[in-house]
């Protein structure tokens, strides 16, 4: 995408700014998640605190580019490709955020699964799943960088298999509980991480969502088939036996 | 202020309920005009849809005003203005010799970029159409015409206790209504206005712009503006020209969101030369 230059420069220079907050947001929101989970896996409580911590840098990250954004609007009036930019970074920061939130959310719950130190298999389908969801929002920053179109739709389709590697990841820590209660507090957080690790995957798909809005000027169709099938899971009696 | 987003909200609903397009109130056919030796307009064809406010943009000298021009035949005044195609009204050709320009310029009324009164007073800058029109048959139908004009500006109530004093003592902003009052008093069905709010303050703009948005109930709107932002609250859609050729025309909303054309986008956003 090769824009011209805008007659006011400072214009250029406060969209630019916008654009290279989000890419920075987006980095931060990154490394949150991957450490959250490796303090998870590895039962890194520092790590955990770190992360916790870090998790204000980007609601800063957020409130700053609302501020800036408005402060456009309300200065510049943006119009057309300017305008889908600055309402895109809003709602591109906000999911950022959500993800920092979420993996802040994940970081919390260390210490707690520490305490019943689980078998390292427990982890492994956690951190398939949050490979998975860091690809997805690593690909999905490019796109935002690049503006392409294309690595949207690539990562619009992956998110279902976040949502079926979610379910599959909700029968197994259902199948450690019944093997043995021990395991339910561990397997209950590990549960809501895994829920998280699913929830930021779709997050990844909303900034997709958001890049073909700034980059096309339409919206994509909202539907989309759903994966996840874990609202529907019952414990079956058979299966216990 | 309620009431008026309200009303402007309905209707924008009901604009997007209707499923039938407007008819084609004016329709320009490839449409030239040369200023002696230099061309102005290079082969413009648009249609300008009844009851609806339709936006000219681009950048000056684009040709924007040469084509509202066009349409109630001003160029004509203009020496060695010679104009190609076709325009047409209600799809008769408004170029055909057999056309009383007058009349014409009564069904097509204009509103110029400054608010020019003439120099008598309020009644009388209103009633001059009519009367030289004949269209009020004696002294109490006249008054009618005149207040009716002077109310459909939003301007009445300002001017009914000063009717009789001179037109220019007004304000900018009422100057330009009592213009606008001036055009209607003729029963216009296209009216024309040529940055009619450049010169006027922001809440005279806000007057003005509200008046065009209760017009276009009545009348077909044809605006030159060079504030996209008037043109993006103020019409239902937008033609973009440049060096003498339309670029782009579309529903407005489209256009100052996701316009096809880049050099529409490159213009709009601020991006020109």
């Amino acid at each position: 995408m090769t824009e011209l230059q805008h007659t006011v420069r400072s214009y250029d220079d406060e969209l630019k700014f916008l654009t290279h907050k989000i890419a920075e947001m987006g980095g931060h929101a990154e490394r949150m998640v991957e450490q959250a989970v490796a303090a998870m896996v590895n039962s890194d409580n520092a790590l955990a605190q770190r992360v916790i911590s870090d998790d204000l840098i980007l609601d800063a990250g957020q409130r700053e580019i609302d501020e800036k954004a408005i402060t456009i609007i309300g200065k510049r009036q943006p119009m057309a490709i300017d305008l889908r930019e600055v309402i895109g970074t809003i709602r591109i920061s906000s999911d950022l955020e959500r993800i920092g939130d979420l993996g802040k959310n994940i970081a919390k719950r260390v210490v707690a699964v520490t305490d019943t130190r689980q078998t390292l298999s427990v982890y492994r389908g956690l951190q398939t799943i949050a490979e998975l969801a860091l690809t997805q929002l690593k690909d999905v920053l490019d796109a935002y960088a690049t503006r392409s179109v294309q690595q949207v739709n690539i990562v619009r389709e992956r998110d279902d298999e976040i949502d079926a590697l979610y379910t599959s990841l909700f029968r197994e820590l259902l199948t450690y509980m019944m093997e043995d209660p021990r395991n339910i507090s561990a397997c209950t957080h590990l549960l809501f991480c895994a829920k998280n690790i699913e929830r930021i995957g779709d997050h990844a798909t909303n900034i997709a969502e958001t890049v073909y809005y700034i980059v096309t000027g339409s919206q994509l169709p909202a539907e989309r088939p759903k994966e996840d099938q874990t609202h529907t899971i019952i414990v079956d009696e058979t299966t216990e036996s | 202020m309620n009431l008026m987003t309200e009303r402007n909200l309905e209707k924008a609903v009901n604009d997007k309920m209707s499923a039938q397009p407007n008819a084609i109130k004016m329709q320009g056919k490839d449409v030239t005009v040369h200023y002696g030796d230099k061309q102005a307009l290079f082969g413009v064809s648009l249609d300008v849809p009844e009851k609806m406010v339709t936006a000219l943009i681009g950048p000056s000298g684009c040709g924007k005003s040469t084509f509202l021009r066009s349409l109630n035949r001003m160029n004509d005044t203009i020496e060695g203005c010679k104009i190609g195609g076709k325009i047409t009204l209600d799809d008769e050709d408004i170029y055909n010799p057999k056309i009383d320009v007058v009349e014409l310029r009564a069904r097509v009324g204009m509103v110029f970029q400054k608010p020019n009164p003439f120099p008598k007073s309020i009644f009388e800058n209103v009633a001059y159409g009519p009367r030289i029109h004949g269209l009020a048959k004696g002294r109490h139908e006249l008054d009618e015409i005149v207040e009716k004009s002077l109310r459909r500006a939003s301007l009445f109530d300002e001017v009914k206790d000063r009717l009789h004093e001179a037109g220019t003592g007004l304000s900018g902003g009422q100057q330009q209504r009592l213009c606008i009052a001036r055009a209607i008093a003729v029963s216009p069905e296209v009216i024309l206005m040529d940055e009619p709010c450049s010169a006027l303050d922001p809440i005279a703009t806000a007057k003005v712009e509200e008046l065009i948005d209760e017009l276009r109930e009545n009348y077909t709107i044809v605006i030159v503006t060079h504030s996209m932002q008037q043109a993006a609250r103020v019409s239902q859609r937008t033609a973009m020209f440049h060096l003498g050729n339309l670029v782009e025309v579309g529903d407005t909303e489209m256009m100052f969101t996701s316009p096809t054309e880049k050099r529409t986008q490159d213009y709009i956003t601020g991006r020109f030369g």
